[in-house]
């Protein structure tokens, strides 16, 4: 028994992401059709060439044939994955062990969301028929807890941690002002954001993901085989997804300043990959920032920071674009906004440009040694979550 | 000797200052406040509050009977008094019935209670409104009471049922048909002079009743929805003046069919033992009761009393008041409303959305909410115990404010509660002001509607800031 993950033996042959929008002109099918096809060209396959295929939408439809009837898939297996926010992510990890497991050579992973369909604003869950006990919080009211909490642990006053939340979205503005898929690339400074009128907790909106529709999609293949396709693959070195059992919101002792099964999902997969100092191993990471203070305690799970100081690291600048460890380079979930199914690739899409040199000048990270990139997910609310983190290289281990 | 075990009631924190309604529309209103249900309350939730009062200050003794009365039931053909029964977890074996529509249910089940058998715990519970500037919207109130009732061989009765007078006369002077927004009256002077010979012959009966006479009342109890039948007719009685009890109409109104009873739990709060007591009510005829308190009044406690509760307000504006009321629509935030709660869910967990029972692990002791067959710690399988937390206060261990989500009144204020004891719920706050909500307030569970959908009311459980004992706390 044990989590061995695949390391090594699946690689990333190809991505194609939208640009990620308010597509009021786009159907879930253009979206689909557009990932798609920039996804084939990108790996120079054809759509025949995949033997089977993984699509992760959470709302936006229902089963395999919401991917094979835009596609015109003919013969070939589809299968529909949803797992929270961590969708997109889900949807590449089945299709990379369906490859490491033997049964197929070269299979594709499509994530697709269409959000502004539905008439509201932010994201709503399904409805499913319950006894009507469940809460009715918004998702930003849930991770607004964070901050009272992580104040209090820590003893920083309330409104300089706020100043430190606004920095991240300051951070992630700056960096999705210089990529063209990004939904917001207007500039925001923290002292602007600070000013905003709370709407859940202390956070206002522009602490909350902003909503879009978009859609992304990986081809994936046996390492071996992936010189067939491209001199530069990408090689998977760990998939890990860890789902917690709501424990924070029945347990007394959780204190609402982690995010545990993150912190899991990373010794995880640091454990598949062989990283020992993820600080001085990862080139960049695409985490999931759905709202401000995420961002901050993610950088505490996920290994970037010790306990209590990534307020200070952030305010250092540690994790900006020209920092130690980049962290949300082409903008995240604040600058694309989050249709949930896509989110996952869209993030493995900016590790795959800056691992392979292909991001822009003005946005592309510091030259270093490090040849390792990082992409994270979580779905659901602190105490009881999803959490998916994936680690990539550009070397054959 | 049968009687009256225990007696309490439920006032809502919310008084609407009745200069507001003159204020705003240059008519109606007038002096003093009246009482107002939270818009997360109705009469059912309000007389489960009442009813847990009462149960609470007479420990061990179970009703055999749950009758519930009101004018303004949440449910018509469904029995309101079963959520009532159910948030009370009384037994299945104990009945519970509705009587409803008419303002002199409440009385009437009581009466019918003493002269009857058994032990009854006798709810009632009211909203009273009218259109904008009435008279029945300043003067109305909302409320509850519940009255536990039976022989001394099921607990200590601490006032004796002695006599009664019942005066029957069909009239047309105050009604309203079903799904009306209000009631009507007759002229007021027909009601006054109707009135007065009624009330003579239900007093005279009443008094050769219980074998006392005018001047052994100590505590005299006279109310009814017709205010001047009331003031004009007190007199004839020949009841000292000084016997006449405050009606509390000038803090939180006439609560209707709860008036009464919710009159006499106060009035027993401070009563002597060998005190007499008389209550009436003028309602299409007279309902007279007469009582005398015993000496086990004074080993009663009333832990959640008429007299704190009465201080434990805060104010609603006008403005509140009519959007909760559905006189006024409010914007509402631009996200779904709620789906209706599923019955088949509901009925499975009936323990826990109306109960508010919890699962413990018998081998780690964690308590689950809501309750689970596996447990958290240590993975045992289907080896729980019931938690009932209904009782239980906790601590905010963290809480935020949703601007964003529906509500029926937004914002949600929202905690994560530690529970004395064990348990851990995220769990709605209701009857605060969310600005004053601090980590490390205590809050106890109380039994709200969530909100309404398709017609279905979605009743469970909230917390407010600790109102039992609150003092103790404190000091």
């Amino acid at each position: 028994m044990g989590s061995h993950g695949i390391k090594d033996q699946v690689a990333i042959i190809g991505m194609g992401c939208t640009k990620f929008a308010e597509h009021w002109d786009k159907s879930l099918d253009d979206l689909i059709i557009d990932a798609a096809q920039s996804t084939y060209n990108s790996a120079g396959v054809e759509q025949s060439d995949v033997d089977a295929f993984w699509f992760g939408t959470s709302q936006s439809a229902a089963s395999g044939l919401a991917l094979a009837g835009p596609l015109k898939i003919q013969g070939k297996p589809v299968t529909r994955v949803e797992n929270y926010c961590a969708t997109g992510s889900e949807a590449m990890r089945q299709a990379a062990y369906a490859v490491a497991s033997g049964a197929y050579d070269v299979v594709m992973a499509v994530g697709a969301e269409k959000v502004k369909d539905g008439g509201y604003q932010g994201l709503n869950a399904f409805p499913i028929p319950t006894d009507g006990t469940q809460r009715t919080l918004t998702a930003a009211a849930m991770f607004s807890l964070i901050l009272p909490a992580y104040s209090n642990k820590y003893g920083i006053d309330e409104n300089e941690l706020r100043y430190v939340i606004a920095k991240i979205a300051e951070k992630n503005h700056h960096n999705g002002a210089r990529n063209p898929l990004a939904q917001f690339r207007r500039e925001t400074s923290a002292e602007q954001i600070c000013e905003m009128a709370a709407v859940a907790g202390k956070l206002s909106v522009f602490d909350c993901a902003g909503v879009a529709d978009g859609a992304a999609g990986v081809i994936l293949c046996r390492a071996d085989q992936a010189h067939r396709y491209t001199d530069n693959p990408l090689h998977i070195k760990a998939l890990s997804v860890v789902t917690g059992t709501g424990a924070g919101s029945l347990d007394p002792d959780y204190d609402y300043t982690t995010l545990d099964e993150c912190r899991w999902a990373a010794d995880d997969a640091y454990a598949q990959a062989g990283v020992t100092d993820p600080r001085s191993e990862i080139a960049l990471a695409e985490v999931h920032d759905c709202f401000t203070p995420t961002e901050l305690v993610l950088m505490e799970d996920l290994g970037f920071a010790d306990r209590g100081t990534a307020w200070s690291e952030v305010l250092a600048g540690a994790f900006d674009l020209d920092g130690r460890l980049p962290v949300n380079t082409d903008g995240g979930l604040k600058a694309f906004g989050h249709p949930v199914g896509a989110s996952g690739l869209r993030m493995l899409y900016e590790v795959w440009l800056q691992l392979r040199g292909e991001a822009p000048d003005d946005r592309r990270i510091p030259a270093t040694d490090r040849t390792l990139g990082l992409t994270h997910n979580l779905g659901g609310y602190p105490g009881e979550m999803v959490s998916f983190v994936g680690i990539y290289g550009t070397e054959p281990g | 000797m049968r009687g009256v075990i225990a007696a309490g009631a439920y006032i809502p924190r919310g008084r609407l200052d009745r200069q507001e309604i003159t204020a705003t529309f240059g008519k109606g209103g007038g002096s003093g406040t009246r009482s107002v249900a939270s818009y997360d309350e109705d009469t059912t939730t309000m007389g489960a509050e009442a009813a847990r009062c009462v149960l609470r200050d007479s420990d061990s003794v179970d009703p055999d009977s749950l009758w519930f009365a009101t004018s303004s039931p949440a449910y018509l053909e469904k029995t309101n008094a079963a959520a009532i029964h159910a948030a009370l977890r009384l037994p299945r074996s104990a009945g519970a019935l509705d009587l409803g529509g008419a303002i002199r249910s409440g009385i009437g089940a009581l009466r019918t209670a003493l002269a009857g058998n058994g032990t009854t715990l006798v709810v009632a519970s009211d909203m009273r409104d009218g259109l904008v500037t009435s008279s029945d919207e300043a003067a109305g109130g909302d409320g509850a009471s519940a009255v536990l009732v039976g022989d001394e061989s099921a607990g200590p009765v601490i006032a004796e049922y002695i006599g009664s007078g019942v005066v029957t006369d069909e009239m047309l002077e105050r009604w309203r048909i079903p799904g009306a927004r209000r009631s009507r009256t007759w002229e007021e002077r027909f009601g006054e002079a109707a009135y007065a010979p009624l009330i003579d012959l239900a007093f005279a009966d009443a008094l050769a009743d219980s074998a006392v006479s005018a001047a052994d009342i100590d505590h005299l109890i006279f109310t009814g929805m017709h205010q001047r039948a009331v003031s004009r007719n007190r007199r004839r009685l020949g009841v000292d003046d000084a016997k006449s009890v405050d009606d509390l109409s000038r803090v939180i109104g006439n609560t209707g069919t709860a008036h009464p009873t919710l009159i006499l739990a106060s009035i027993l709060e401070r009563a002597e033992p060998g005190e007499t007591i008389m209550v009436m009510m003028l309602a299409d005829g007279v309902e007279a009761i007469v009582l005398r308190v015993t000496d086990a009044i004074t080993e009663h406690q009333s832990t959640h009393s008429v007299e704190t509760q009465l201080t434990q307000s805060a104010p609603i504006s006008y403005g509140k008041f009519l959007s909760w009321r559905g006189m006024v629509d409010i914007e509402p935030p631009n996200r779904p409303a709620p789906n209706r709660p599923s019955a088949a869910a509901a009925h499975r967990r009936a323990d826990w959305k109306f109960g508010f029972v919890g699962t413990r692990d018998r081998s780690s002791g964690m308590i689950h909410m809501p309750p689970a067959r596996v447990s958290q710690k240590g993975g045992a399988v289907d080896d729980m115990e019931e938690a009932p937390m209904a009782d239980t206060a906790g601590t905010i261990a963290s809480f935020t404010i949703d601007k964003l989500v529906y509500s029926p009144s937004p914002p949600v204020v929202f905690a994560v509660v530690d529970f004395d004891g064990g348990g851990r719920t995220p769990i709605e706050l209701t009857d605060v002001e969310p600005d004053e909500v601090q980590i490390g307030d205590r809050v106890e569970p109380t039994f709200r509607r969530l909100f309404t959908s398709d017609e279905i009311h979605n009743y469970f459980w909230k917390v407010r800031p600790l109102r039992t004992a609150a003092s103790d706390e404190d000091s």
